[in-house]
């Protein structure tokens, strides 16, 4: 068998310290995706360093007012958490939207931001994949492709992000607390993902033996109304077909401020930054939302068996727009 | 004095229930004997082609790898009825899938990770997977009586044509995947010649029939059990290759052998439902009356084996009409065998015609309901035989009653709630009669108890339990007193719990034993029965009742399905929102089981109808869906208010018990009704299963 050796750490810096000494090295999360791909034989690591026990699994408010939320906490836990179901109601519905019950209760906030695309070709390790072996190609951009990007996919990669919490990180304009062995850094949300681009084997911007230690929930986007919407093929365990996530700050008649974030159109959450500048400023009408979807959906290069991303998107994400319009303003 | 008139019909519980939830029973992958070796197949990576080399260096340089079985050193087995469990016996590689080598370790995880390492080289050729009815390769194969399976009365194109009212349109099924949730699975091992397997299976009789002749074995020397099973839905009716490469593993390494099947595999081994392209042309009088009855299918099959969904033959039991054409045809291309899956030729033929009828019905604005009670009938189209019952105008009535139909808007979307479109549909089910020979003993025994042997396989349905109502019935004794033996070739020999004719089957062997049994005791009343007990054993073989091909009457149960859908305007999702049944089935044996049976199918029709589809991959040649993260299923939050009835019908043409099957039946129109239920709810009508969003969205 593939043996792989197994740490358990006790504190942030003997993690990272592990892994910058051990090359091969994978945190261990809540395993609900790691282990799954370990079987397959698409990762191999030489050294598992289980990081779920680490003492990152509180969710507290920081003098700011903003909500820290550590990497362990499990995503049951942090869709449960008062403070981001009062708050943050986006995050809640996207994450118990997300995978099963079981799964929840052992994925890790960590480990969420991490899972890697469900692409069948990325899963198989008879078929070309260039984000698995990069320069085999793209066995899914001619083959089966229903689930993959509409934007920002390039001639290398077509897959998208599986997470639906990202996506409402995304749209929050929460913050991604990293620790590696040159100290500390945070990354917004909306950019921890990448495009794919011609690195598609590269998910996010985390360097090598950089270790996730939380997310940072701003207090700008507390209590604003907002929440989460996934179209998928069943009414529970399933990926997104599309899903979008959306804060909006009405003034009267007009929008103050909007964040939208796209989820299963994209190899991350795409934050429709287009969208959200067209509505800015601008009438609360069903007009100008879907104006504004529209034009950040123009940008949409479907591929032939999932062109219905598209209007989908638009649907469910003017949907979203209207219903937070029209609800009563969150208490 | 017990009452003991109830045994048959009662709710009784499911015998091994217990056994189940506490993990007290045990599965074919669960048995451990010394020595345990484990198997992992190594499957071909191209479509078509044969293997040009192999190399095992690797694999067998991993520790505990304690063999390689390629075409190269396998075994040569003998005569293989059934093609594709010819394993390892010679290069070539007629789908991708195909297990081209298996390798045996200490461990499992040795196991797979030698398979990894198995080195396989190709020539490849190039391949097709694409279901094209037009193509020129589909022929007609033969129908179950040896004769052409297309069958016409009278002019069927000249009607349509001069059909006042007429319905042309071509509706498709995805192939769609058995999945049940024990995998296939056996462990084998020899003891001085003799042959032991436990195997995942829905007959071990034919699967010991099988092995004896590819092992070259008498019967005898080999003992199947398939004690539990967790579920098959027919792709454990004959045996798979699993069970053929886990007794080659053991004889050749000379340690049991287990081999299980990783899910990712099922979809290219164990058999699919193949996909369907279904012409349906229907000619009615402006009254609703059918003219004429066209009914073409076209399924796929694999180079290997030929396996027709049969689809049209549906149609030739549901409604007459003077004229008709049923035909199916079949292509084969390089795909892997697809087999049978739950109500195999009706599931997806009732899909067809009945979404057809609902079309009909629209173009003559008449009720669905009234335009199915406008054509029955009491003698079967395709042959003329009287039916020895059929109860399907009470169905559709009496499901109609319970679901509050006459309430319905007969307008599309008529109704909604915000922006959920609500709507309903309705459509007939039906399923054949159909009863196998078997063997089975009872004793009785001087302590007041009663064991029943047969080779019966309990794959979740309740059959031990059955039988034991249908043995306490036969013998007038409380049914705590009779215990069942099944799920071994030690036993009498039975046939598979297929074609939901296990339990009249097995039934009636039982039935017969008992009442045979009882005879004796009665001729011994107040003597001590000895300390072995007394018998009596049944063979149904050759009995003239059982041989229903030549009988004068024509078999069938029916059942009306009724479902309301809501469809998401915004996104096109579709949730059901009530799903309602009512079969005629004979006499429902045991009324807990015979729900979960009818609601288990019902479900598993509401995955066909909205989530369950997998797609071939034409550049690899494979399905793309090979897990349950990715091949739908219907999960809890799926699942509505699912109510089954059933109309008790009293048919003296079946069995002793009086009973039809309903193993089956409940998934037969369970599609059909709810894709006219999103046409009612919608407008919007897609003849391409299954409905989801990605093609619903882009409609509304």
């Amino acid at each position: 068998m593939k043996s792989f050796r197994y740490l358990r750490a006790h504190s942030v810096e003997e993690a990272t310290a592990a892994h910058a000494g051990r090359p091969g090295s994978r945190y261990l999360g809540g395993g609900t995706n790691l282990v799954d791909l370990m079987k397959m034989g698409v990762e191999r690591p030489r050294t598992l360093i289980d990081v779920s026990g680490l003492p990152l699994d509180a969710v507290e408010e920081l003098p700011d007012g903003s909500v820290r939320a550590g990497a362990a906490v499990r995503n049951s836990d942090l869709a449960a958490h008062p403070l981001v179901r009062d708050r943050y109601p986006v995050l809640a519905q996207a994450l118990l939207s997300g995978a099963s019950g079981q799964l929840r209760n052992a994925a890790t906030t960590g480990g969420n931001l991490l899972q890697r695309t469900r692409c069948p070709y990325f899963q198989d390790l008879a078929k070309p994949c260039n984000k698995r072996e990069p320069g085999t190609g793209c066995g899914a951009r001619e083959g089966v492709h229903r689930d993959h990007a509409v934007l920002g996919h390039s001639p290398q990669c077509i897959a998208t992000h599986p997470s639906d919490m990202a996506v409402a990180l995304a749209a929050l304009d929460a913050q991604v607390e990293l620790h590696g062995a040159h100290g500390r850094r945070t990354v917004p949300a909306a950019d921890f993902h990448r495009l794919p681009g011609d690195r598609p084997d590269l998910d996010t911007e985390i360097a090598p033996g950089e270790l996730i230690t939380g997310v940072r929930l701003p207090a700008a986007t507390a209590g604003l109304p907002s929440a989460y919407r996934k179209a998928r093929d069943r009414a529970s365990y399933a990926f997104a077909l599309a899903s979008v996530a959306v804060v909006l700050d009405v003034d009267g008649s007009l929008v103050r401020d909007v964040r939208i974030a796209f989820g299963g159109l994209a190899h991350r959450p795409w934050r429709a930054l287009r969208a959200e500048r067209a509505l800015v400023g601008g009438p609360v009408t069903e007009e100008a939302f879907g104006r504004a979807v529209d034009a950040e959906l123009a940008a949409a290069e479907p591929l032939p068996d999932n062109a219905f991303k598209v209007p989908l998107a638009r649907g469910i994400a003017c949907d979203v727009l209207r219903r937070l319009s029209t609800a009563p303003t969150a208490a | 004095m017990p009452d003991t008139t109830s045994a048959l019909g009662a709710p009784t519980e499911r015998r091994e229930g217990p056994a189940k939830v506490t993990g007290a029973a045990r599965y074919a992958a669960e048995h451990l004997p010394g020595g345990l070796a484990h198997a992992w197949p190594v499957p071909a990576t191209i479509a078509r082609g044969e293997v040009a080399s192999v190399d095992d260096t690797a694999a067998l340089a991993v520790p505990g790898v304690v063999g390689v079985l390629t075409h190269l050193n396998a075994p040569r087995l003998g005569e293989a009825d059934d093609a594709t469990l010819a394993v390892l016996q010679d290069a070539r590689v007629p789908h991708r899938g195909w297990y081209v080598a298996l390798v045996v370790a200490d461990t499992l995880e040795a196991a797979r990770e030698g398979a990894a390492a198995v080195t396989v080289t190709y020539a490849e050729e190039p391949h097709d997977v694409t279901l094209d009815a037009a193509s020129p390769a589909a022929y007609v194969p033969e129908d179950p009586d040896g004769n052409p399976d297309e069958h016409t009365r009278g002019n069927p194109d000249e009607a349509f044509a001069a059909a006042p009212v007429r319905v042309d349109v071509t509706y498709e099924v995805p192939p769609l995947h058995n999945h049940p949730m024990e995998p296939h699975a056996a462990t084998a091992r020899w003891e001085e010649g003799r042959l032991t397997v436990h195997d995942s299976s829905q007959g071990a009789t034919a699967v010991r029939q099988t092995l004896a002749s590819l092992f070259k074995l008498p019967e005898e020397q080999i003992t199947v059990v398939s004690e539990h099973v967790g579920g098959g839905f027919g792709s454990k009716g004959t045996p798979r290759p699993h069970v053929v490469l886990a007794s080659m593993a053991a004889r050749e390494t000379g340690r049991p052998v287990k081999l299980a099947l990783p899910r990712r595999h099922l979809a290219a081994v164990v058999g699919h439902r193949s996909p369907t392209v279904q012409r349906l042309r229907l000619g009615a009088e402006a009254d609703g009356t059918l003219t004429t009855l066209i009914h073409e299918v076209t399924s796929h099959t694999s180079r290997v084996k030929e396996f027709v969904e049969t689809g049209a033959a549906v149609s030739r039991v549901m409604y007459p009409s003077p004229h008709a054409r049923t035909g199916n045809r079949v292509l084969p291309l390089d795909v892997p065998s697809p087999s049978w899956m739950r109500a195999p030729g009706e599931a997806p033929g009732m899909y067809a015609l009945e979404s057809a009828m609902d079309e009909l019905a629209v173009a003559l604005g008449l009720d669905p309901v009234e335009l199915r009670l406008r054509n029955d009938t009491r003698t079967e189209p395709d042959t003329g035989k009287p039916f020895s019952s059929r109860h399907l105008a009470e169905c559709l009535r009496e499901g109609a009653r319970r679901f509050g139909w006459a309430e319905r808007d007969p307008r599309p979307r008529s109704r909604a709630e915000g922006p959920v479109l609500i709507g309903s549909g309705v459509a007939a089910a039906t399923y054949p009669v159909l009863v196998s020979p078997s063997r089975a003993s009872a004793h009785a025994y001087p302590d007041g108890g009663y064991v029943i042997r047969v080779n019966a396989t309990d794959i979740g349905t309740g059959a031990r339990t059955v039988l034991a109502q249908v043995a306490a019935d036969a013998l007038g004794v409380p049914v705590d007193r009779v215990r069942t033996e099944v799920g071994s070739t030690d036993l009498p020999a039975a046939p598979l719990a297929g074609g939901s004719s296990g339990t009249a089957s097995w039934g009636w062997a039982v039935h017969e034993a008992c009442t045979r049994l009882a005879r004796r005791l009665a001729g011994q009343l107040g003597q001590q029965l000895p300390p072995e007990g007394v018998g009596a054993s049944a063979d149904t073989e050759g009995t003239p009742d059982t041989n229903y091909a030549e009988s004068e009457y024509a078999r069938h149960a029916f059942g009306a399905h009724f479902a309301e859908v809501g469809v998401d305007a915004v996104s096109g999702e579709v949730r059901v929102r009530r799903l309602l049944g009512v079969f005629a089935a004979g006499h429902i044996l045991n009324a807990r089981t015979a729900r979960s049976q009818f609601i288990g199918a019902m479900t598993m029709g509401l995955g066909m109808a909205l989530t369950e589809h997998s797609t071939m991959d034409k550049a690899f040649g494979d399905f793309a869906e090979s897990d349950l993260a990715s091949y739908h299923v219907p999960v809890n939050a799926d699942v509505p208010a699912m109510e089954a009835h059933w109309i008790d019908e009293d048919d003296p043409h079946l069995n002793p018990m009086g009973s039809k099957g309903i193993g089956e039946i409940g998934i037969v129109g369970t599609a059909a009704a709810i894709g006219n239920a999103v046409h009612h709810a919608t407008g919007v009508r897609l003849r391409e299963l299954p409905i989801t969003p990605d093609k619903l969205v882009t409609a509304l």
